[in-house]
């Protein structure tokens, strides 16, 4: 019994403790924020690394997602007579959450894993201990561009995602289901206001600081081996995943 | 690592389309920044109620769209509702007596301007104004006409209930 509260003890301090030093490594990162923006080109190959390559998944799952929200709601919706609200409920529930939520899991199995991987690599390489040897803050250097390409390409992906699962959604039900595409369009533009997007937005940016900070977290602080490498990239796909949905209903309480 | 020239057009790509994504979110997805293409003309209407109905809405004939809501105004002299639709060019030859009524699409659907074709030769003009307007039906004026209605014709009601406001 003892032994059990013990470890309970243990294991939440150790969890303390992880908090505390993802906490220290977010502030280090903040401070040296403005002198890493002065360096734009390590931060245009992130976004290309984060972002660009990205596109491909992101809008191939969009396009699906709206596929399968333009199925669902249109069943849901004929059961009540009112398909013509199709528009309405697919963009609102692609701004509100699902356009952030499934960009942010995405991201965090896309983009984080190979952050994660590569700092890691860094690091069981000792590319990390060399910089620091020749007096370049690998800090500055390799983390911070890779946490900041997350964060710009966040925001940009969940757009591109809603947008393609509109029109996915719109293949279905009007091109399939023949929806009025009239409708479809107008009762979406009665219904949807600027702070819709808004929220999509800010969820999208809210999720990528904290993806990309704790890929670059888990990745610059992966035990340099073989197995600190994987267990870096699991834990990062594994918190991002949780972390990004409690951040989702903080958010969604907060603004609605 | 590929040569950077590609990276910058492909980020840069990206970039765009992020923003044209976003571009399109604000002004095709919410009401603002929506325009019609410019080969229609417009009708205008005046309700004494027009229900639900939304700039944006359809507007049909026979079950067939022919053109969308534009604007809804509150005129304050004749305290009615002015409704501007915009019509597609493709049906000019709409008949100038046609009436125009407010419809529901579906239980809870949205609402819709249906016209009826009337019999002249002459058709509508842009900018004229619909001769007959229906206006749209109100669930509650309904229920409460037909609630007074029976109460007033219930044996031994001693005062009979006054008329509802709401007209038809």
């Amino acid at each position: 019994m003892i032994t059990i509260l013990r470890e309970f003890v243990q294991s939440f301090l150790t969890f303390l403790e992880r908090v505390g030093l993802l906490v220290r490594f977010a502030l280090r990162l903040a401070v040296i924020l403005p002198s890493g923006l002065l360096r734009p080109r390590p931060i245009i190959e992130q976004v290309y690394n984060t972002g660009a390559m990205s596109l491909v998944i992101i809008m191939t799952c969009g396009l699906f997602i709206g596929m399968v929200l333009g199925l669902q709601g249109y069943d849901l919706l004929t059961r009540f007579g009112s398909e013509e609200y199709l528009g309405t409920a697919t963009a609102i529930s692609l701004l509100r959450e699902l356009g952030p939520v499934v960009t942010a899991l995405l991201f965090a199995g896309r983009a984080g894993t190979a952050l994660a991987a590569e700092l890691g690599l860094m690091r069981a390489t000792d590319q990390i201990a060399a910089m620091e040897i020749m007096a370049v803050d690998p800090m500055r250097r390799v983390v911070l561009p890779r946490f900041l390409g997350g964060v710009i390409a966040m925001p940009l992906l969940v757009s591109i995602f809603i947008v393609v699962a509109l029109f996915g959604a719109q293949l279905v039900g009007v091109e399939f289901f023949g929806v009025d595409s009239g409708s479809y369009w107008s009762q979406m533009r009665s219904a949807v206001e600027l702070s819709d997007i808004r929220e999509g937005l800010v969820k999208g940016l809210v999720f990528g600081v904290a993806c990309s900070l704790i890929a670059v977290y888990e990745g610059y602080n992966a035990m340099p081996t073989a197995e600190g490498v994987g267990r870096a990239t699991t834990r990062t796909v594994v918190i991002s995943a949780v972390v990004t949905l409690i951040l989702d209903y903080i958010l969604t309480a907060s603004m609605l | 690592m590929r040569s950077t020239r590609t990276i910058d057009i492909s980020t840069g790509l990206f970039v765009l389309l992020g923003f044209a994504a976003i571009l399109f979110m604000v002004t095709q997805i919410t009401n603002r920044g929506y325009s019609l293409k410019s080969d229609s003309y417009r009708l205008t209407a005046s309700f004494e109620n027009i229900g639900g109905l939304k700039t944006g809405a359809p507007v049909s004939m026979a079950g067939v769209t022919i053109g969308r809501v534009e604007d809804i105004q509150y005129d304050m002299k004749l305290y009615k509702a002015i409704v501007t639709m915009r019509i597609s060019d493709k049906y000019r030859a709409i008949p100038n007596d046609s009436d125009a009524s407010i419809y529901t699409a579906g239980l809870l659907g949205g609402q819709y301007i249906g016209l009826t074709p009337g019999g002249s030769d002459v058709p509508y003009k842009d900018g004229e104004q619909v001769i007959m307007a229906n206006d749209a039906i109100v669930l509650e004026s309904l229920i409460s006409k037909y609630l007074f209605n029976s109460a007033a014709t219930k044996p031994g009601a001693s005062t009979p209930a006054p008329a509802p406001a709401a007209q038809e």
